[in-house]
């Protein structure tokens, strides 16, 4: 195996960009800017396949209970139950469509409960601080709460993380 | 004694129904507590860490698994020592003391009034031994086959190491995927209350297997000898310890014992943590600590890379805790609790790297370096086990249908070596439908063996087929054999004890 085939997700716990894309598991820049699409970070061959039968459109495949998730990009509308329902909390939806933000949507399952309107810290995938975000949308589904947040544009392939407060 | 009050009031994904508040006395005070609280916590939620002092140094030591396996929160309950504190409900007007050495054996008209009153013998088709994710589907699945069924746990709830379990877990929607741990155990402990055919003993301990197929059991008031047909042993794992200077001090805890203490029970263990290791327990539990409010400074795992999954790997670093690969904990200080954690790079053969030293003021540091079948009953009852490492440590030699050379006793679960709870339930499965094709009525026993076979090719092709499984694959195939290897290791190391 050559430096650059080598992952570093199992020695740091951050998947990079170029690893998903490697992996099949980003959405290509065309679907990316149509629209919210669902992001899987769900890299390794764990026994599951919760998100196959909730998803609404049928958009998320596997061929085993320990393959890899594929997602059917055209299929996907972004409603986010995949979100809520993923055990490993490993499920984003993103929309990089609009002109003058993205918006990110993460699992959230930390008091306080965000409400729409508030003001949070968004987080990168290694706990860096990226600015602050307005939560647009929270739904919730046993306890794992579903939050859609607006963010500065750019950094809709970055935040995967909302802290409540301002830090 | 001071006023803490430890307990959480609010939590992301649980709410702790508390009972009515009793008094008790610690130490010649009175104390409050709500029932449903074992004495361990109900102290822990009051700020006491140190619960015992040792024999031969003095040294404090306070809790450190939690279920019952380790003897770290003995005091002295009614004149009593060595009870496990961990395991004892709370009650009006109990008077527990920390005990100083091996406590004093307790007078004999302490005995007289606390000797067991109730002796009782049961005759079952299956007992089944440990009432966590194994030994909860084993005892239902065996009832579905009309056979009479007998469960026992020491705690005084059923539900093992799934009460702490604040995660969705992965899997299939038939195997309980997409549900915390807490909720599965709700919901069988609830289909086992429903079933006739399935008694329930908590709050009890088997202590023993004898000569002619009779286990003992026994509770703070009542000897059980129980005569099944067959017996499965569910008793799960304990918690690895690891040496270190000061790994006794009061606030070093099993991650899984700080699991119970946060989430089955609501308290706070602590307010600074450093998880050592970085497995998928002490990932989960660094992410749970998060979710209780406890700040986590780190983990450290020794190896180059996580030892867990990456997804809960991801769960905690995008909140921005460090996972410190390479690095150790060197020693612990503090005087009644832990204060300070030092960690310490090592290089590939594991030497600690002089220099590389990092503080952190932690008042908790958990261990979750690993887990060890608790294979204790099996192996007093005489079944061969093997050393496997991938395994965790000793657990009996079986068949694919975990019968081990033991006639007709059944392992399931982390017993079996260490793997996680759905494939406990699966044995679980398995050991109980081998037990009905044996045992049941004619017209359902060729179903029985029909619903294992297609569980153990889900379980052995599909599901242990992921290469994150592969190490505990390899383990188990390890400790499988056929049943002419099994019957030729009865004849090599017969056992005086057989069932059926």
């Amino acid at each position: 195996m050559t430096y650059v085939e080598k992952f570093t997700f199992r020695e740091t716990g951050v998947i990079e960009l170029e690893e998903l894309k490697r992996l099949n598991l980003l959405p290509p820049q065309e679907r990316l800017l149509k629209g919210p699409v669902a992001i899987l970070e769900c890299p390794e061959e764990i026994p599951c396949n919760i998100c196959v039968p909730f998803c609404p459109t049928k958009a998320i495949q596997m061929e085993s209970i320990i393959a890899l998730p594929k997602i059917v990009w055209d299929k996907c509308t972004g409603c986010g139950i995949c979100v809520a329902v993923c055990p490993g909390l490993a499920a984003f939806v993103v929309d990089l469509s609009k002109p003058d933000a993205d918006y990110v949507t993460v699992p959230h399952e930390l008091l306080p409960v965000p409400r729409v309107g508030d003001k949070v810290t968004v987080l990168s995938r290694r706990g860096e601080v990226l600015g602050e975000g307005v939560v647009v949308r929270v739904w919730e589904r046993n306890k794992t709460y579903v939050v859609t947040v607006k963010v500065s544009k750019g950094l809709g392939l970055e935040v995967r993380a909302i802290w409540p407060r301002i830090l | 004694m001071p006023r803490v009050d430890r307990r959480i009031y609010e939590h992301p994904i649980l709410t702790f129904h508390r009972g009515r508040k009793v008094t008790f006395q610690f130490e010649g005070q009175l104390v409050e507590a709500y029932e449903g609280e074992s004495v361990a916590i109900a102290l822990y939620a009051l700020g006491v860490d140190v619960f015992s002092w040792s024999p031969k140094l003095g040294r404090p030591r306070g809790p450190f698994c939690m279920i019952g396996k380790c003897s770290s929160c003995f005091m002295t309950i009614n004149g009593i020592p060595n009870i496990k504190a961990c395991k004892y409900p709370v009650r009006e007007g109990l008077i527990v003391k920390r005990q100083r050495g091996w406590g004093l054996l307790a007078k004999s008209s302490i005995l007289e009034e606390n000797k067991p009153v109730f002796s009782e013998k049961i005759e079952t088709d299956v007992l089944v031994i440990g009432g966590g994710p194994a030994g909860l589907i084993a005892a239902l699945t065996a009832a579905n086959y009309d056979l009479n069924v007998v469960i026992v746990d020491e705690h005084f709830k059923l539900g093992g190491q799934l009460l702490k379990q604040t995660h969705k877990f992965f899997g299939n929607v038939e195997l309980f995927g997409g549900f915390r741990g807490f909720q599965i155990a709700e919901e069988l402990t609830r289909k086992i209350a429903g079933e006739g055919r399935i008694r329930t003993l908590t709050g009890a301990v088997a202590y023993g297997v004898f000569r002619g197929g009779y286990v003992g059991i026994v509770s703070e008031d009542i000897h059980y000898i129980i005569k099944p047909k067959a017996l499965i042993i569910a008793t799960g794992a304990q918690e690895k310890y690891l040496d270190f200077p000061n790994n006794d001090l009061p606030g070093v805890i099993g991650a899984g014992g700080a699991q119970t203490i946060m989430n089955e029970f609501g308290v706070k263990p602590g307010e600074n943590a450093l998880v050592v290791g970085s497995g998928n327990v002490g990932l989960i539990v660094a992410y749970q600590l998060l979710q209780a409010g406890v700040k986590v400074r780190a983990v450290v795992e020794i190896l180059p890379e996580i030892g867990g999954w990456f997804v809960h790997a991801a769960k905690v670093r995008r909140y921005g805790i460090p996972i410190l690969t390479r690095h150790t904990i060197k020693y612990a200080e503090g005087d009644v609790r832990v204060r300070k954690a030092i960690i310490v790079a090592v290089d590939e053969k594991f030497n600690f790297i002089p220099g590389s030293e990092k503080e952190f003021d932690v008042d908790l540091v958990l261990l979750a370096i690993g887990l060890e079948p608790d294979s204790r009953l099996a192996i007093q009852a005489g079944a061969v086990v093997k050393y496997v490492p991938e395994l965790g440590g000793f657990t009996p030699i079986r068949t694919k249908l975990l019968e081990t050379t033991v006639r007709n006793m059944y392992v399931a679960g982390d017993v079996s070596g260490i793997e996680e709870a759905t494939t406990a339930m699966l044995e679980g499965k398995i050991a109980a439908l081998a037990i009905a094709s044996q045992l049941a009525d004619s017209s359902k026993s060729s179903k029985a063996l029909e619903e294992a076979e297609k569980i153990l090719k889900f379980l052995w092709e599909e599901y242990r087929a992921s290469p994150l499984l592969a190490r505990a694959k390899r383990g188990k195939e390890t400790v499988t054999v056929s049943i002419q290897e099994l019957e030729d290791l009865r004849k090599r190391f017969p056992s005086p004890i057989s069932f059926g």
